[in-house]
C-alpha cells in the first residue's frame, strides 16, 4: 500500500498526471458537448449512454498512458532496485502500482460526473443508469490499468510499454469482430473476451451484468499475475 | 558471516562469474577490484539477491539466499553505481519512503533519520529536492537510503565514480564509517581507492578470482615492474649493466641526439633500486625513472601471468 500511495502522489506531484487528468477531462467534455448534447431533442437516458460510450474510449487510453511508466519507468532510471532489494514480494509490488495507477483513474473518472449532472439539470435520468455506467467504466478502466500494468513489466522502456499495453487492448477490444467469423467454439471465447462489445454496453444502459464483472476481474487478475510472473523471473535473467 | 561457494553466473550462454569462492567476516571492509567487466557488478548483485547464482550457493549467516525469505532482504543494502533516487522527492521524503518500504514504521525512520544524515555528510541538503542535487550529493543520498534501517550487510557498487577529489576523500571516510554497524563490500577499478578503504581486496579478472588478501599483502604479489629509464654515459655500458642485472627480462636502450640515453625495462621482481645502483656503479648516471605501467595494470599483468603459468 506504501508502493501504491507513491505512486499515486508521484501522478499529483508530476505533470504527466496532470496532463492526463486535463487531457481526459478535456476531450470528454469536448465529446459530450459535440456529440451528447445536440440540438435534437433527445432521450437523456440515450445522451447519457452516448456519455458513458465516449467515456470509456478515454478511460482505457488513460489507462494505458497511466501504467506506462509504472514499471518501465523504474527499470530505465534504475530505481528498481529499491523494489527488487525491498522486504516485499513481486505480488505486492505489483499489486500496489496497479492501485496506485488504478486510484488515479478512479479519481479522473469521478471528476467527470459533472456531465451526467449537466444531463440532469435539463433532463431526467436514473441514479441506476449513471451507477452502473460508473460501474462498467471502473471495471473496464481497471482492465485496462492491469493490461498497461503487464506491458510495463515486459517492456524496458515507456514507449515499448505503451505499444505492448495498447496493443494487447485493442486486440481484446476487437476480438469480437475475429469472434462473428470464427467458428464455435472459438469464436464463443473470443466474443466472450471482448472487453467493450459484449461487456460495456450493457452496463452505458444501465444493466448490470455479473457475467461482465466477472470478466474484469479475471483479466484484471490474469494480467497481474502474469505481472509479477515476469519481476519475478529477472533475478534469474 | 557471509560465505560465497562456486558462484558462478552466466548471462545467456556468457560466463560473467565463474566459480568464484570467499567468505567474509562480519564488520570488514571488502573491496572487489577489477577491470570494467571482470564481473564485479555481476557479483555484488548476486550477494545483494538481485541476480540468483546460475550454480554456486551465497550464505549470510548460514542462510541460503535462494531459499532466504522476502524478508531477508531487510538486512542487505545495495547501492548501484548510478543511485536509484525519486528525482521529484526531497531528501527526507525519499529517505522515509525507503525506509517504510523495508519494514520501518513512519516514526522509526524518523528518529533513524538525523543519524543517517551524518553519516553521508548530507547536513542541511534534508529538504531539497533530489533532482537539484549534483552529483556527488546523489551520491550521498545514495548511501543515506542504504544504511537508513540498518542493513547488516552494505554493498557499494563503485561508490566513487564521478565524484571529484574532495568528494572522493570525503566518500573514503564515508565508508569506513559504515563498518562500525555493518559488513560492507565495495567495488572500484582504481585500486588506489581499494588500498584507502579496505581491509581485504579481492581481485576479479574475467570472471575468477584472480587474487584475496590484505591491500598490502596484493601489492606485494603484484612483483613485477615497467620502467622508463632516462640515463646519460655510454649505450654499449648501459645495455651490458643491463642485460648483466639478474631480474631484467628484457631491455632496449636508445641514444637521442643530445647524448641521452632512453632504456625500457621489465623486471620481474621489483628491485628497481640495486638496478639504478648497478647502472651507477658502471659509470652511468640516472636522470629520469618512470613506471610505464599504472600500479593496477601491474597487477594484473602479475596475477594473470602466475594464473597462466
Amino acid at each position: 500500500m506504501l508502493i501504491a500511495g507513491r505512486e499515486l502522489g508521484s501522478f499529483l506531484n508530476t505533470t504527466w498526471g496532470w496532463a492526463i487528468l486535463a487531457g481526459v477531462l478535456l476531450i470528454d467534455g469536448l465529446l459530450f458537448n459535440a456529440f451528447a448534447l445536440t440540438d435534437d431533442p433527445r432521450f437523456s437516458a440515450d445522451v447519457l449512454e452516448d456519455f458513458f460510450f465516449y467515456s470509456s474510449g478515454t478511460t482505457m487510453i488513460a489507462g494505458v498512458l497511466l501504467t506506462m511508466r509504472l514499471l518501465a519507468e523504474e527499470k530505465q532510471t534504475g530505481t528498481i532496485v529499491l523494489l527488487d532489494t525491498a522486504p516485499v514480494s513481486e505480488a505486492s509490488v505489483v499489486l500496489g502500482k496497479f492501485l496506485g495507477a488504478f486510484g488515479f483513474l478512479a479519481l479522473i473518472t469521478a471528476l467527470t460526473i459533472y456531465m451526467p449532472l449537466l444531463i440532469q439539470v435539463n433532463g431526467k435520468v436514473g441514479w441506476a443508469q449513471i451507477g452502473a455506467g460508473y460501474l462498467g467504466l471502473m471495471g473496464l478502466g481497471a482492465s485496462a490499468v492491469a493490461i498497461g500494468t503487464f506491458g510495463s513489466a515486459v517492456a524496458k522502456n515507456q514507449l515499448l510499454s505503451a505499444a505492448i499495453g495498447g496493443f494487447v487492448l485493442v486486440t481484446m477490444l476487437l476480438g469480437w469482430l475475429l469472434g462473428r467469423v470464427a467458428e464455435a467454439p472459438i469464436g464463443d471465447v473470443l466474443s466472450y473476451l471482448a472487453l467493450f462489445d459484449k461487456h460495456f454496453q450493457p452496463f452505458m444502459r444501465g444493466r448490470i451484468n455479473t457475467e461482465s464483472l466477472v470478466l474484469y476481474g479475471s483479466v484484471v487478475f490474469a494480467f497481474l499475475l502474469m505481472a509479477t510472473r515476469v519481476m519475478q523471473s529477472r533475478r534469474q535473467q | 558471516m557471509i560465505e560465497v561457494q562456486s558462484l558462478s553466473r552466466y548471462y545467456g550462454t556468457h560466463r560473467a562469474v565463474d566459480d568464484v569462492s570467499f567468505s567474509v567476516k562480519e564488520h570488514a571492509v571488502v573491496g572487489l577490484l577489477g577491470l570494467n567487466g571482470a564481473g564485479k557488478t555481476t557479483t555484488l548483485k548476486v550477494l545483494a539477491g538481485l541476480l540468483a547464482p546460475s550454480t554456486g550457493t551465497v550464505r549470510i549467516d548460514g542462510v541460503d539466499l535462494a531459499d532466504a525469505p522476502v524478508g531477508f532482504r531487510k538486512q542487505i543494502g545495495f547501492l548501484p553505481e548510478t543511485p536509484p533516487l525519486y528525482d521529484e522527492m526531497t531528501v527526507r521524503e525519499f529517505v522515509r519512503y525507503v525506509a517504510q518500504l523495508r519494514g520501518l514504521s513512519g516514526a522509526e525512520a524518523d528518529a533513524r533519520f538525523p543519524d543517517v544524515v551524518q553519516k553521508a555528510h548530507l547536513q542541511g541538503f534534508e529538504d531539497r529536492v533530489i533532482s537539484e542535487l549534483s552529483h556527488g550529493y546523489r551520491k550521498r543520498v545514495g548511501i543515506a537510503q542504504v544504511i537508513i534501517h540498518k542493513p547488516r550487510v552494505v554493498i557499494l557498487d563503485e561508490p566513487i565514480s564521478g565524484l571529484d577529489p574532495k568528494q572522493i576523500v570525503e566518500m573514503r571516510e564515508v565508508v569506513k564509517g559504515l563498518a562500525v554497524d555493518s559488513t560492507v563490500f565495495v567495488s572500484s577499478h582504481i585500486l588506489s581507492e581499494i588500498q584507502h578503504t579496505c581491509s581485504r581486496v579481492l581481485v576479479l579478472h574475467d570472471g575468477k578470482l584472480v587474487a584475496d588478501g590484505a591491500p598490502a599483502a596484493l601489492a606485494h604479489r603484484a612483483s613485477g615492474a615497467s620502467l622508463l629509464l632516462g640515463l646519460t654515459g655510454d649505450p654499449a655500458a648501459a645495455t651490458a649493466a643491463l642485460a648483466a642485472h639478474p631480474s631484467v627480462t628484457g631491455h632496449t636502450v636508445t641514444a637521442g641526439d643530445d647524448g641521452r640515453l632512453e632504456a625500457t625495462v621489465e623486471l620481474s621482481t621489483d628491485d628497481r633500486e640495486a638496478l639504478v645502483a648497478a647502472l651507477v656503479a658502471a659509470g652511468l648516471g640516472l636522470r629520469r625513472l618512470e613506471d610505464t605501467q599504472d600500479e593496477l595494470e601491474e597487477i594484473f599483468m602479475g596475477l594473470t601471468k602466475r594464473g597462466d603459468a
